[in-house]
This record gives structure tokens, sequence and C-alpha cells, in this order.
């Protein structure tokens, strides 16, 4: 086979692959709340575990930019949800315990396109959670001062 | 514009440069994606691709040969992450012997899977790989049976005439555990004309230099950097089993994954016996775009009302 038949074959070929496996279609609401059910699943052993990072006054900082490196592209810029993944502000969220949303950070839920995030090492996820948390606070926050 | 490149090598140069600008021009709409890659260059680990992007890599090895001319050899990868549990991959080999000449050796496509949905203290992956290339690949992206320098020799005009196609199997075993990834991969692979089956062996272990997220974007922050080290050798074929006649190499990795999507990876690595190449450096690398699966994806539905 010469080089520009094997090339051309190729292409082909690897953006069949991707053709096949894209786009993503946006999540309905059904889809989001049985997303939202992944949290349910967690252990009571990681439900149970607190944040080791509740305290750090960095936690939150350092979560924001690491969930702009990995998780915008997906949830939306702050979070909101976007086209392949749900919003994090919802209350099913952020009324989850900080150890199933670690849960679910560290198994994702690949057979719904959530990656696993094992790779991150456990602070850096903690340090996620913190910002996650964070995002319903400021909400709550953001609320009561837009009250008469 | 031919005449200047009066050989095959000026050829394959600008067809080469044709399909990178190609691919640049594509690539140059889509947002960039922060990747925490670890420094390995021959084991695999169980993370894989996030689904939705594309990933090219770039990697070169510089060898040293004894009884024969030193030799660079490179090869480009494209990784997509088909789902969350499959990644795929395209490989297209090179190498240019120094004093000899410069070819294209051949392409390999590979794909990994994740069986498990959960994370587990062992992570299994399975890989399969096809390879079609020709007796000149010098990349030694893995090594197995009774691979040994020796074989690396063999002048490019002789051994390009060689042709190997062969399905590569390999069961990857990876735990990330308290920052550290540990990975052994067990390598078969089956020649597809009358070969018996080889084996290999690689094996890693990595850490980044800082647990913890810095509380500002950095490009020199200690998390950005992952060292580790490589063992991988082969072990044989299915009639002489073991470490008799095969070669081992120790390699000692860095990786500095910059918030911008690029990964530069370098890695020293020295042969362990009288049968391996006494040095090999390589480096390689990469960049990752998020969202091409769908702008393809997109290229290929129709519009919707």
């Amino acid at each position: 086979m010469k080089l520009y038949q094997f090339v051309i074959v190729s292409v082909l070929l690897f953006s069949g692959v991707i053709a096949a496996a894209g786009p993503q279609d946006p999540p309905r609401r059904t889809g989001e709340e049985s997303i939202y059910d992944e949290l349910k699943k967690a252990p009571d052993k990681f439900r149970e575990r607190t944040n080791p990072l509740a305290n750090d006054v960095d936690a939150v900082a350092a979560g924001g930019v690491l969930f702009e490196e990995h998780c915008e592209e997906c949830h939306g810029k702050e979070a909101m949800g976007g086209k392949k993944a749900p919003s994090l502000r919802a209350e099913e969220v952020q009324n989850a315990a900080p150890g199933a949303i670690f849960w679910i950070l560290t198994n994702g839920v690949v057979r719904k396109k959530m990656p696993v995030w094992s790779k991150l090492p456990e602070p850096e996820r903690w340090q996620l959670v913190s910002y996650i948390k964070s995002l319903g606070a400021a909400s709550a926050r953001g609320s009561q001062q837009s009250r008469p | 514009m031919l005449s200047l490149f009066p050989n095959s090598f000026g050829l394959f140069m600008l067809r080469l440069i044709g399909i990178v600008l190609l691919m640049v021009s594509t690539l140059v709409h889509l947002p960039s994606a922060w990747s925490q890659e670890n420094p390995y260059i021959v084991a695999y680990d169980h993370n894989l691709e996030e689904p939705g992007s594309l990933e090219v890599e770039y990697f070169s090895t510089f060898g040293t040969q004894r009884r024969g001319p030193d030799f660079h050899a490179y090869w480009a990868e494209l990784e997509y992450g088909a789902t969350a549990w499959w990644t795929t991959e395209l490989y297209l080999d090179g190498q240019t012997t120094f004093g000899e000449s410069t070819l294209f050796t051949g392409y390999r496509w590979e794909n990994r899977f994740r069986p498990l949905q959960n994370e587990h203290l062992i992570n299994p992956v399975l890989y399969v790989e096809f390879e079609n290339t020709n007796g000149a690949d010098k990349i030694l992206k893995e090594v197995e049976g009774h691979d040994v320098e020796a074989d690396y020799a063999v002048p490019n005009a002789v051994a390009r005439q060689e042709r190997a196609r062969e399905m590569e199997f390999k069961l990857i075993l990876s735990s990330n555990y308290k920052g550290w990834n540990f990975t052994e991969n067990t390598i078969a692979t089956k020649n597809l004309s009358n070969e018996p089956w080889e084996f290999g062996y690689a094996m890693g272990a990595s850490r980044p230099l800082a647990m913890k997220g810095a509380a500002h974007r950095c490009n020199f922050c200690r998390q950005h950097f992952v060292v580790g080290v490589e063992l991988y050798g082969g072990l044989g074929d299915r009639y002489s089993f073991g470490l008799k006649d095969t070669s081992h190499y120790l390699g000692a990795g860095l990786a500095w994954n910059l918030p911008s999507g690029w990964t530069f990876r370098f890695e020293p690595t020295f042969g362990l016996n009288d049968n391996s190449h006494q040095f090999l450096l390589r480096w390689g690398v990469s960049r990752e775009f998020s969202g091409f699966g769908s702008m393809v994806g997109g290229l290929f539905k129709g519009r919707q009302e």
C-alpha cells in the first residue's frame, strides 16, 4: 500500500470511528435525573467521609482552577451545565454529602460519559469538592441578597 | 517544487507537512484541554482519554547502536476518547538512521477498553493493536520476544523489505494510590505470518511533585510536573519463554503538563544487559483538544430543523 493510499484509508477509518462515537447528545431532563441518581449509589464508606480540606482557605480557589481545567468543558462555565453534562448547582448535587461527590469524581460514571478522575491526586479531588460545594453557598447568598 | 526533494524522502516530507497543516487548520478552532499525563512512554496506565477529546502527540527516540549507525526514530499519535471506556489511537512511524536514509516505517491502530465501571485497587484495561510495519521500524514502543540490539543494525535498504503485520494484546493492570500510579503491562504479540507468539512486559511508577492544586493558574507549579520510572523488556516466545536472549530497559521520565493543554515528556533510558541498546533518549510533545468528536460528528449529521 502506498503512503497516500494508506493516509486516505487511515483518515477515513479514524473519522468513521469518531463519527460513530459522537456527537454526544445533550442530556435530557430525564437523563439529568438519572445522572444525579448516581450520587445515591455512593457507598456509605465514602458518603461518611468528611472533606479534609474543608478548613483550607485555598481549597475553593484551587478547586476553581481545577474545575476550569478539567470540568468546565462539559459542565459549563460556573458549573451551570452544558450540552454534555448536567448543572452542578442543582439541589441534588448541593445537598449531596461531600464524600458522595468525591466518590463520583473518583469512579466517574463511565457508561454515562463522565470520566474517571482518579488520576488527579486525592487532595485535588477534595479541592474540586470544595469548589462544587461553594457554588451552592454562593447561589444561596445571591438569592438571599436579591430578596427585598 | 519536487525537484528540490529529489528522493522519496522529499515526497514523504511534503505529504507529512500537508497532513500536519490540514490537521492544524482543523484543530486551531477547538478549545484545548488540560490533561494530567503520566511520564510513561512505553507503559500504559488505566487512565483513558476523556470522551470526545483528541490528543495529538509526537514522540522521538534517539538510540545508540553498537556495530551500526545510531538512529533517530519518531512517531505521531492521534489519540481519541471514543467513550469514557474506549480510547482509540492511530500511530504513524518513521526513522532516520544516520548515514543511511529516512523512511516511513508503518502504522499501528490500537484500542484500549476499560471493562470495569468503577475505580478499583487494581484496574484492568484490555489493549488490542494491529500493526503494519516494516523491519526498519525502530521506535521501540514496546520490546517483546527476542528483540535485541543486533536486530536494529541491519541496513535500512534490507530491513525495509521485511513486512511485519502483527496483532498485539496487552493486559494493563494499573492502580492510583495516594497520588502514585503503579502500572504493569503484560504483552502478547502474534505475527500474522507463521511466527510464534512473543511476550514482553512493561511496568512503571509515577507521582506528581505536589498533591494539591495551586489557587491560581500557573505553568511552573509543582503539581504540573510528574516524575516516574519505567522498566520494560522481552520475555521470549512460545517455544523459548524466559529472559534468555532478551533485552531490557530502565528509564526515568518527567512529564510537564501545561494548563494550556500542552504536555512535554522527557525520558533518558538505559539498556540493562548486553542485548539492549546502551542508551535511548526519548522525548515527546502532545496537545489535547476537547470537543473534537462533536465537531467531526456534526459534519456527518444533517441539519436539524
